[in-house]
């Protein structure tokens, strides 16, 4: 279609897959038309719903969001539907800033965000420190027949819109989808405001020098870069999901790249998360249940981004990462850039490859889940726990018997309270370290092995890399004492309840006999 | 023997990190025995613009891979990559694709 030599009067070319140059606005209907198409496709995201795009400032997620304004901008039947608002989140700390460098980049950040004219909420990292631990708990949703309630939401929202335009503009309220007009005009009061939820952004000041020193101890206190970079990214999400439950937001854009995704999903099979590659490199993950993480910008190499961004302006700011200068074989993460990107420079259907592999892959369906039992979730990730501790044929359960050996012989822990009385009265909480726990010593000295229980695979490994538990945000700490302690609870009940299976009643201890 | 050429040298996408943060460049080579072309180029800027870390930016003779070159506003690929000779007033634009998401 677009030859070199002929002149379609846009920008230079670009030869952006192999042997196949572009002209400027052959580009640009291709660039838009693909993102268009990737939501529409997906069918996920509602008429009237509210969205919240997480932008780094960053070429990938700041072409996002300027995809998301034309969409919005254009006319009304083909105009995009929902309500968008901004997250920035600033990793200052982190990354080596220091608090100056941070405000400066605080003030690039809002001169870019004030033309476009969205909500915007700023947070800081440190505030992973004033998290409730209900950011650690799925909401399960209830089931959904996608097709069906898209197909008739949309249905309903043209026809609602059509009626809004014969009726007077003074009528019309009270519906539970909003109109066309209704959500330019909510985005025309939403933009004169500063950001809203007071308790996570004070104003223009930065966070609290005591809580900036606690996220650097976490920080600093992790052995390796690839730890640090899986602890950066589990915090950030659960920053996110935070903010969309708080806000009201129930879908979340992130601006992962076809390229960053190939990457991504070629290291997490390298750090053990194979299992949940379906929502770590899928178009939606569905893991929190109430908040759906989407990645529309799947689809764009970051080389077509970044000529994108160059030809039609799209602003961005550089800030640096964590990893920023970090040599080669720093983290897994690094080693995997660089090897997928210098195979790709000598094999340029790599990452297409990968890219294509990945949209294969399905969320498998747990057995016997339906709307049942909730299955047990990592504690960090928050995916399916994918253990099986009893089997020592698999990684993880070697894991577990090289930990149980080195456990050998604990230490003997005298009850609190004198000998022989005890410590405390019938009818109290059982407490942990009380005459009356009957768990081994180990579990019960250990918060760490508790903690480490709790977690998949991958974030076990991870943990290997990180010494002291003490640094970790108060709610991560709290929902894991919270959980051992119900399932402590749980195993002391468990004699004296009815089981429903064969085995329980023949051995009513709850432990089969040894023979 | 090749002329001295202007050419303006930019860098983006966290490349100007590696060049204490200055983004444009405004170069004048000297001239040379041979002529100027875009390997010749990114040895010269190895020798006298780049701060640190060279490996993050060159690698063997060419660039790193995730770095994209624009040669006026055009994709190096088009126009024969390292071989391309330069032209006065060329813009040679390096723009790091691996920052940021």
């Amino acid at each position: 279609m677009c030859q070199v030599g002929e002149d379609y009067g846009g920008p230079g070319p670009a030869e952006l897959q192999p042997k196949l140059p572009w002209r400027g606005d052959c580009f640009k209907a291709y660039y838009v038309h693909k993102f268009r198409a990737m939501l529409g496709k997906n069918r996920l995201v509602f008429p009237g719903e509210k969205v919240l795009l997480a932008w780094s400032g960053g070429p990938s997620s700041s072409s996002m969001i300027w995809q998301v304004q034309e969409g919005l901008s254009r006319e009304s039947a083909k105009r995009l539907r929902f309500v968008p608002g901004i997250i920035y989140i600033d990793e200052g700390a982190v990354c080596g800033q220091s608090p100056e460098e941070r405000a400066k980049t605080v003030v690039e950040m809002k001169l870019i965000l004030q033309t476009i004219a969205f909500p915007y909420h700023i947070v800081s990292l440190e505030e992973v420190f004033n998290l409730p631990t209900s950011v650690l708990q799925p909401v399960s949703q209830g089931p959904r027949g996608f097709e069906n309630t898209y197909k008739e939401a949309v249905d309903g929202f043209i026809q609602q819109q059509q009626q809004q335009q014969q009726r007077a503009p003074e009528e019309g309220g009270g519906e539970a989808v909003l109109s066309d007009e209704q959500i330019q005009e909510k985005l025309r009061q939403l933009s004169t405001q500063d950001p809203v939820g007071q308790e996570e952004v004070a104003g223009d000041s930065l966070p609290r020098p005591a809580q900036t020193t606690a996220l650097m101890t976490l920080f600093s206190s992790v052995k390796t870069l690839t730890a640090r970079e899986e602890l950066l990214q589990t915090l950030r999400a659960h920053l996110i999901l935070h903010v969309a439950r708080v806000q009201g937001y129930t879908k979340v854009m992130l601006g992962d790249s076809c390229t960053r995704l190939a990457i991504k999903l070629m290291t997490n099979l390298a750090l053990g998360r194979g299992a949940f590659l379906a929502w770590d490199t899928g178009f939606s993950d569905d893991r929190h249940g109430d908040v759906v993480m989407l990645r529309p910008m799947r689809d764009y190499t970051l080389k077509e981004i970044a000529f994108y961004n160059r030809m039609f302006g799209v602003p961005s700011v550089f800030t640096p990462a964590i990893d920023t200068k970090a040599p080669e074989k720093a983290s897994i993460h690094r080693l995997m850039e660089s090897f997928i990107l210098r195979l790709q420079a000598q094999f340029p259907s790599t990452i297409s490859t990968v890219y294509r592999t990945s949209e294969k892959l399905v969320k498998a369906p747990r057995n016997g889940d339906a709307a049942g039992a909730a299955t047990a979730r990592c504690l960090l990730c928050m995916c399916a726990l994918d253990i099986d501790s009893t089997d020592s044929a698999t990684a993880f359960g070697a894991q577990t018997l090289e930990r149980l050996a080195q456990k050998l012989s604990p230490a003997p822990v005298l009850p609190t309270g004198a000998p022989g009385r005890p410590c405390c009265t019938k009818g109290t909480r059982l407490q942990p370290g009380c005459c009356r726990d009957t768990r081994p010593s180990s579990e019960r000295e250990e918060p760490r092995a508790s903690f480490i229980e709790q977690l998949c695979y991958s974030c076990r490994v991870n943990m290997k890399d990180v010494p002291f538990l003490e640094p970790f945000p108060p709610y991560i700490l709290m929902e894991s004492q919270c959980r051992s302690q119900r399932a402590w609870e749980k195993q002391e009940v468990q004699e004296f309840l009815f089981e429903e299976s064969e085995e329980e009643a023949l051995h009513p201890l709850g432990f089969s006999p040894q023979f | 023997m090749a002329a001295p050429v202007s050419v303006q040298v930019e860098f983006g996408g966290g490349a100007e990190l590696l060049f204490d943060g200055v983004k444009k460049h405004q170069v004048t080579l000297p001239g040379q025995e041979e002529p100027w072309d875009i390997r010749n180029l990114l040895i010269w800027i190895k020798k006298n613009l780049l701060k640190e870390r060279p490996e993050l930016f060159i690698q063997g003779d060419s660039v790193r891979p995730g770095i994209l070159v624009l040669i006026n506003d055009a994709d190096w690929e088009l126009q024969g990559e390292l071989d391309y000779q330069l032209q006065d007033q060329d813009s040679i634009l390096f723009i790091s694709t691996l920052h940021g998401g």
